[in-house]
């Protein structure tokens, strides 16, 4: 983006992903900006989750980099990436079952000193009136949208700079996945950088301002949101008109 | 012996179970492997601990001691030196490691300390006894329940209330979504085999107070029954290693008296098998969820 003259939060530049033999993630490269929201959309397949799980650090590229807040980052193990300001909310939610609600959020800030636990719990609660409602409850006993707000909660409890989210509106009903992009919104303008993952391309592309198109491994597109939104091929492809 | 003595006798061996149990099932829980050289290392902190006491003039606590701290960096030593490479192999890569691992164990202590028992010095744990009525309480006993109690209690709340406890529990139910969250996974297991480690030199000093002879092969039977008291129990559940230890011990006592001292263990492996026909995964154990 020639208007950016900023360094990139994240930069991803020419990387391939493997599992074992199948070459997963063909060479791509994306930027997100500080303060953004970025989409990567596509159909099921097409790399999406893995691009997500190797910024995270999940899965180690075989070749290309990853530039967090302009330091190299690839090859960095996951549970150091929570450290330096990023954090994934994983497709699936991945929430602790067996523990409680209050219990999940608080090892969502295993990376933050202690004394931050109970204003940070404070500003999710604020986000996600009902997990406050919830607090004692076992985490596997939730609702499918409340467990989503649960992963978004935990997620946050790590004051990230920038936010991954995998797939939020995954199996829940339109009227949550509205509750859901509401509150990705009202995160990112308290200032947490958002890359979102969607196969809800429709609402992906309502909030994001920049977005990526994923085909088989590759970036086929990418642009301003608004524009894709009205992109004949991306209305065929993947808004269904 | 009265039905009461019978009922002590099976705590305490239930008891000393329950502790062996425990590391199998808190390791099962974290690193979702079965540690069959667990039971050797009861054997290694009990030769330890003989050795403590009757060559090294040592007291018997700090030997105890000695006992826990020598099986704790064994323990991380055999997680970092054979398990951890194998982190991504399949199950039964891991398995046979853990049996070849038991063997090494067996022989490296029949070269040290050679083939012939050993006569365990149980006097050291006080050899005085506690009358109740018509029943007499060998204080060793106390000690042993007292004992697994105190482990019992602090590890549930270790696991419940400390951060790092909780990180466990993470580890154990989603390795990924734990990474996620900032916990370094290595070190937890690590952690939980140096846990698991300790307790078993304290269970290797307690078993040899009460069956005083020590040869390479001790651990191995005490070993296997734990590892089926943790299956009862539900493998992977604290409780569940405690009640199973227990359950084991008490019908392990009372087979061997009221049906035929050589049964006593074919009774054990007999509860085990109907254990798991009605239920499946342990008394305590949660069934597998289905992930949606």
């Amino acid at each position: 983006m020639s208007e950016n003259y900023e360094l990139p939060l994240l930069k991803v530049n020419g990387i391939h992903v493997y599992y074992g033999a199948i070459h997963a993630i063909k060479g791509i490269s994306l930027e997100v900006y500080e303060g953004e929201i970025v989409t990567l959309i596509g159909a099921n397949g097409a790399g999406k989750s893995t691009t997500l799980n190797t910024i995270a650090g999940l899965l180690k590229p075989r070749q290309g980099t990853i530039a967090f807040a302009g330091m190299p980052v690839d090859g960095t193990a996951a549970s150091k990436m929570v450290y330096k300001g990023m954090s994934l909310c994983p497709e699936g939610r991945r929430i602790f079952q067996n523990m409680t609600v209050k219990e999940n959020l608080e090892m969502g800030a295993f990376s933050r000193p202690k004394e931050e636990l109970g204003a940070s719990m404070e500003r999710v609660f604020d986000l996600f009136p009902r997990l406050k409602e919830r607090e004692k409850q076992i985490a596997g006993t939730l609702s499918g949208g409340e467990q989503q707000m649960l992963a978004m909660g935990r997620a946050l409890m790590s004051k990230p700079r920038l936010m991954m989210l995998d797939e939020p509106s995954m199996g829940l009903a339109p009227i949550l996945v509205e509750q859901i992009f509401d509150i990705i919104r009202e995160m990112n303008q308290a200032g947490t950088t958002i890359l979102l993952v969607e196969q809800n391309a429709q609402m992906a592309l309502s909030i994001a301002n920049r977005a990526y198109v994923m085909e088989t491994g590759r970036i086929s597109m990418e642009g301003d949101a608004n524009d894709l939104m009205h992109d004949d091929n991306v209305r065929k492809a993947y808004l269904g008109n | 012996m009265s039905f009461l003595e019978l009922l002590i006798n099976g705590l305490r061996l239930g008891s000393i179970y329950a502790i062996i149990a425990l590391g199998y099932t808190m390791v099962y829980g974290i690193a979702k492997m079965l540690n069959f050289a667990h039971g050797d290392i009861i054997m290694v902190g009990a030769y330890i601990a003989f050795c403590g006491i009757q060559n090294w003039g040592i007291p018997p606590v700090p030997s105890i001691m000695l006992a826990m701290l020598v099986c704790t960096v064994l323990g991380v030593a055999i997680e970092g030196l054979a398990y951890r490479p194998l982190r991504q192999a399949t199950s039964l890569a891991v398995l046979i490691t853990a049996i070849g691992m038991s063997y090494l164990l067996q022989n490296t202590a029949l070269m040290i300390w050679g083939a012939n028992t050993k006569s365990f010095p149980t006097t050291f744990i006080n050899n005085s006894s506690i009358s109740v009525g018509e029943l007499t309480i060998p204080s060793a006993t106390l000690i042993t329940i007292a004992v697994n109690i105190v482990i019992m209690v602090s590890l549930t709340l270790f696991t419940s209330k400390t951060k790092t406890g909780k990180a466990m529990r993470c580890v154990s139910e989603d390795r990924g979504a734990a990474e996620l969250m900032g916990i370094n996974v290595n070190r937890t297991i690590s952690l939980t085999f140096a846990i698991g480690s300790a307790l078993a030199a304290i269970a290797g000093v307690l078993m040899c107070s009460t069956i005083p002879s020590l040869a390479p092969t001790t651990g191995s039977m005490p070993g296997i029954k734990a590892f089926t008291a943790a299956v009862v129990g539900g493998i992977g559940s604290i409780p569940g290693a405690m009640l199973g230890g227990i359950l084991l011990g008490v019908v392990e006592i009372f087979g061997n008296y009221y049906i035929s001292t050589d049964l006593g263990d074919a009774i054990v492996f007999a509860v085990l098998i109907i254990v798991l026909l009605v239920k499946p995964a342990g008394l305590l154990g949660k069934p597998m969820r289905e992930k949606v």
